[in-house]
């Protein structure tokens, strides 16, 4: 028995673009019938002959995470022509800076504690070693650009791995959607 | 504000070069890629298109059109720097960063918190001396920023 989706019902993507859906087409595993809105999104964004390049040049276990992706983007741009999704990816870069601020800020205070800055009732700090035990975890440890000799503790780079670029490079965008001042509190 | 650059007669710009196009003065795409700069409208067209470019400046008010271009110059480069995930992964490598460094800041306030007690319980006249007692306090009410706070753009 044939299976449903390409024989009898057309995906979404040619029931938008109006023709027969074949066996074998290429959108009819990620556009199910029941989701139009999904490809018309992407259709209108990406455009179909885009997205037929882009998946055919993916492996076929990466193409449904890649679809799901441009969809996601594409709904993105929809709701947000200017910005689309790169309005997200400024408001969480704020928001990464901010709490890397605020650690680096906490660990400083804690270190003063340790080096006896702060007196505490405390008994006088045990050395280096009680830093280790006080700070925070090792991907707390903030990433420092200078190297500062004889203090382990500031020189241990965070785990953080961050392959993309930022969006903005010297400036803020004119239309400041997300620009300076955001509290982290929406 | 500094406004987009206007084309300059007799050159096509990026645009209309690699489209094999006359540029006219009107050129929709000139003000925004210049022709000193082919590959940033190459990386957009491959990804976008051009007409689908072209709709989406159309939708735009004139002044906002210039960052519109950025951040599609941005979408596009990453695209093609990681073609399943696109912006997504940017987006999910940096909430889970946001995650983890919430976690942390609570662990290390909790830290500090137990060490400004001790400051407290042993200064001479019972006055908090510790300059950071208000950061505690303030951390005590503080709201801390969650993903889902973030539902304009609810990660799938």
């Amino acid at each position: 028995m044939a299976s449903s989706s390409s024989y009898n019902c057309p995906c979404a993507a040619c029931k938008f673009l109006r023709r027969k859906c074949m066996p074998g087409c290429i959108f009819a595993p990620y556009f199910p019938p029941e989701e139009p809105q999904k490809f018309a999104n992407v259709h209108k964004i990406f455009g179909a002959s885009n997205v037929t390049k882009l998946l055919n040049e993916l492996l076929p276990h990466q193409r449904e995470d890649a679809v799901n992706s441009l969809a996601y983007e594409a709904e993105a741009r929809v709701r947000d022509p200017v910005y689309g999704c790169v309005g997200a990816i400024t408001f969480l870069q704020r928001q990464v800076e901010r709490l890397q601020k605020e650690l680096d800020a906490v660990n400083e205070d804690l270190i003063r504690y340790a080096c006896n800055d702060i007196p505490t009732g405390l008994p006088a700090t045990q050395g280096v070693n009680s830093l280790h035990s006080m700070a925070a975890a090792p991907r707390q440890r903030p990433v420092r650009t200078s190297n500062e000799s004889g203090s382990g503790f500031h020189q241990t780079p965070s785990n953080f791995h961050y392959p993309y670029p930022f969006p903005w490079n010297d400036h803020n965008p004119s239309g400041n959607i997300y620009g300076g001042g955001v509290d982290g509190n929406i | 504000m500094k406004g987009p650059q206007e084309p300059r007669s007799g050159s096509s710009c990026a645009a209309c070069k690699l489209l094999k196009r006359r540029c006219t003065p009107t050129c929709q795409f000139a003000p925004y890629f210049r022709s000193d700069e082919p590959n940033k409208f190459a990386k957009v067209h491959k990804v976008f298109g051009a007409s689908n470019v072209s709709k989406i400046l159309n939708e735009v008010p004139e002044e906002q059109r210039e960052d519109a271009v950025s951040s599609l110059v941005y979408e596009a480069d990453v695209r093609l720097m990681d073609p399943v995930y696109g912006c997504i992964g940017a987006i999910a490598s940096l909430q889970k960063k946001m995650v983890e460094l919430q976690h942390d800041l609570i662990i290390a306030r909790a830290r500090l918190a137990y060490y400004v007690d001790q400051t407290v319980l042993f200064s001479d006249d019972g006055v908090n001396m510790c300059p950071v007692t208000d950061m505690v306090e303030d951390f005590s009410g503080q709201d801390f920023l969650s993903f889902h706070q973030f539902s304009q753009f609810p990660f799938p």
